[in-house]
């Protein structure tokens, strides 16, 4: 009598450790932070990058690419062939794939996706990706022929972006509330304010990802960010905000600390149609009246890279311009004083709601205010951000990370927030779209990174660090941000 | 017993007003400008309360936040019994009638709201600044004043010497002006210090929520808001803006306890 229920006892003690065993090493949902919450789920008609941090790889994909190092894969196209004279790309597809509403993806899908960006009334935040392109032309259902009106060297590059991302016409509708894309992941819930969650696509036609569910926690303050990885509330935070805190995070053993960098080009915007911010030798002034090292070690507690165009100093053709806007403020005075304001003037300075900028814009306001530039600091949240100065123009400064890979384009376009009209930067730039030689290519960036850097643009601060705390069970997380992405398809629980 | 709370409360309030009057003059750095690498230093013989995230002096920066504080919580106590007072006076003076009716029902209505988040909700559809603040918690210190006055104003009423008054043909507006006012100074005095106190709270609360004062004014709560992130780096950030809150509010309260005592005649009966 005694014994069986001693063998049963055992038993289900066995019974009980090996299931607790597995259900360890089986997590499989995460809770992955990030600071700013998408205005909606369509990262085919708004600039905002949150949306592609939640969805890009996730929820949506492209023809092409980007892998944690940046470079550019084959996505939802499996190869391709391209023409002798480099206009004609032909895209094959990979088979069976189903949007997550469970229609298929096929090269009309494409078509609809492409021509919808190209489109006279597009509202592609990146329209620019898509002029090169004559037309679109179905060959059979797993086959797409893109023709350009000229040959482009970053093509196949410009199709790996968020905003080139396949979208289906069926599903275009309601796009912006329940995304429909082809992903490892498809979209389940968001509460808004505060959470998205995905789950895993049981018909990926890729690599099913180790994760069942992932949930994305939206936290903007910087001491709620803190205060939820250490208690472990989240179990990642992605391009955490307050840098003064990763110390104690690699003091503790349950984290790990990617100290990334972004293409997050941090630069001090400028209104180039405001007066009297449209006066070159102002712009230069101010570019002058800025101490880089005092900004990167005041607001990012040292984590960047100083830079002095709009362009990331990990890409091999980055050229060091830092020395044209060298900080100098009695050069600054006597600049203002040539351009007819001995006495500075008053301007507006609207900070976004990261810390670099609050910070940022604190310290700039102190540089420009010991040249005589006074500067009134209005402290938006990311909605009135949006509204007012990248939408409205209506402001005199700014401080705003520009996360976008290989961005300098955004200087060809004089409609642009920051209203740079030069012609012969757009020359350059519709060169360098026509040109697929790789030396001349590299010319032609030095030629337009000085160009914006001797028109003094904006005044260029540093590159972003993208640190990532996580906990330290979890792999597979980027550690750079090549592009706004929180790629999870490569996310595992270790042990 | 009576005169140590005055006393502790006085020379509390003195020396935060000191403060504020001598920053107008002098303060021991120029807190405009920022020596990024003295960041984060602890208290010195230099700067006696350190530096902060910025390097700017952190002494100096208490200085000139007590500025912001009396200024906000002053103008706020001024809005609230320059409105207040006259309305209490008016309803009581008419109490029964439908002008009392309509004074203190809007009154008990803009008392009714949660202030803090009446304050954030005029913060945020006129813009974050600290005169929309002022205003904000000005608008609220109205029904506390015109409540106060009412109900004292009401029992004065029915004294004899009021009697006499009316008696001898003034009219309700000397009355109160010349009579219930004086008698009700005392308590209106004592209620001020306590919503001084309440408004310097309510000053620090907006900043910290980033609707008082703009950068690169200063102000205590916007110091504690930015020192969230680096408490356990600098401790003092986050401490001594929140001892000067506690100090100035511990003040006035001790004050106005203090100037209840003195001015309350009961207990001068006592006393004697």
């Amino acid at each position: 009598m005694t014994v069986i229920p001693r063998k049963l006892a055992f038993a289900s003690a066995l019974a009980l450790a090996a299931g607790i065993g597995s259900a360890q090493a089986a997590q499989t949902d995460i809770t992955v932070a990030l600071q700013l919450e998408p205005p909606h789920l369509d990262p085919t008609s708004a600039a905002a990058g949150a949306i592609d941090s939640v969805l890009y790889s996730n929820v949506f994909e492209g023809l092409t690419r980007f892998m944690a190092d940046g470079s550019v894969v084959p996505g939802l196209a499996k190869e391709w062939d391209i023409s002798e004279d480099g206009l004609t790309y032909t895209f094959h597809l990979h088979e069976d794939v189903a949007f997550h509403d469970g229609t298929e993806m096929d090269a009309e899908d494409v078509k609809f996706s492409l021509d919808r960006a190209r489109a006279e009334d597009s509202v592609n935040a990146q329209k620019a990706l898509f002029t090169g392109i004559a037309d679109v032309e179905v060959v059979d259902p797993l086959t797409v022929r893109v023709t350009l009106s000229e040959p482009d060297g970053s093509f196949l590059f410009n199709m790996a972006w968020g905003d080139a991302v396949i979208v289906a016409p069926e599903s275009i509708e309601g796009i912006k509330n329940n995304p429909v894309g082809t992903g490892a992941f498809k979209f389940a819930d968001w509460v808004q304010g505060d959470k998205i969650d995905l789950v895993r696509n049981e018909d990926y036609w890729g690599d099913a990802p180790a994760l069942e569910e992932a949930t994305f926690k939206f936290i903007s303050d910087p001491t709620a960010a803190f205060a939820a990885v250490m208690a472990e509330d989240v179990d990642a935070f992605v391009g955490f905000p307050a840098p003064e805190n990763l110390p104690q995070f690699d003091a503790d053993p349950r984290f790990t600390v990617l100290r990334g960098s972004s293409e997050g080009e941090t630069i001090l915007s400028i209104n180039n149609k405001l007066q009297p911010l449209d006066d070159l030798k102002v712009r230069k002034a101010i570019a002058h009246a800025i101490n880089r090292e005092a900004i990167i070690d005041g607001a990012m507690f040292g984590l960047g890279t100083p830079i002095g165009t709009h362009f990331a100093p990990h890409h091999p053709d980055y050229v060091d311009l830092t020395h044209l806007s060298q900080y100098d403020p009695e050069l600054s005075k006597e600049l203002l004083a040539e351009a007819g304001y001995p006495d500075g003037f008053k301007t507006t300075l609207k900070l976004p709601p990261p810390s670099y900028a609050r910070r940022g814009g604190e310290i700039v306001a102190a540089q420009l205010r010991a040249i005589g530039i006074e500067t009134e600091i209005s402290n938006l949240e990311w909605a009135q951000w949006l509204e007012q100065v990248f939408r409205g123009k209506d402001f005199g400064l700014t401080i705003i990370s520009h996360t976008e890979p290989f961005d300098i384009g955004i200087y060809a376009r004089p409609d642009y927030y920051f209203q740079y009209d030069n012609p012969e930067f757009r020359e350059v730039m519709d060169t360098l779209q026509r040109t697929t030689d790789p030396e001349a290519r590299s010319e032609l960036l030095a030629q337009a990174q000085t160009i914006i850097a001797e028109d003094y643009v904006n005044g260029y601060l540093f590159q972003l660090a993208f640190p990532t705390v996580a906990n330290a069970k979890i792999e597979g997380l980027w550690e750079n941000a090549p592009t706004q992405a929180t790629d999870l398809t490569g996310v595992r629980w270790t042990d | 017993m009576k005169s140590r709370s005055l006393y502790i409360g006085a020379i509390l309030c003195i020396v935060v007003v000191f403060g504020a009057l001598i920053s107008f003059v002098w303060t021991p750095f120029d807190i405009t400008l920022m020596d990024i690498p003295n960041k984060l230093q602890t208290p010195s013989a230099v700067h006696w309360f350190g530096t902060d995230h910025f390097g700017r002096d952190i002494f100096s920066m208490i200085m000139i936040g007590a500025r912001t504080s009396l200024a906000v919580a002053l103008v706020a106590v001024g809005i609230g019994m320059g409105i207040g007072v006259p309305l209490g006076l008016w309803a009581a003076a008419r109490t029964g009638g439908w002008t009392d009716e309509i004074i203190m029902r809007s009154n008990d209505l803009i008392f009714a709201f949660p202030s803090l988040v009446i304050a954030i909700l005029i913060t945020a559809v006129f813009g974050a600044s600290a005169v929309n603040a002022i205003i904000a918690i000005g608008i609220f210190n109205i029904p506390v004043f015109a409540r106060l006055t009412r109900g004292s104003a009401l029992s004065l009423w029915e004294r004899e010497f009021i009697l006499a008054a009316r008696v001898s043909g003034k009219n309700a507006i000397r009355v109160s002006v010349e009579h219930i006012l004086p008698n009700v100074m005392n308590l209106l005095i004592v209620q001020g210090t306590i919503q001084f106190s309440l408004g310097i709270l309510a000053e620090a609360g907006l900043s910290y929520v980033g609707l008082g004062a703009q950068p690169p004014v200063p102000s205590w709560g916007r110091m504690l808001a930015d020192a969230q992130t680096m408490v356990s780096l600098a401790p003092h950030l986050a401490l001594i803006p929140g001892f000067a809150i506690v100090i100035s509010v511990l003040g006035l309260n001790l004050l106005g306890d203090g100037l209840r005592d003195l001015f309350d005649p009961r207990i001068r009966v006592e006393r004697t």
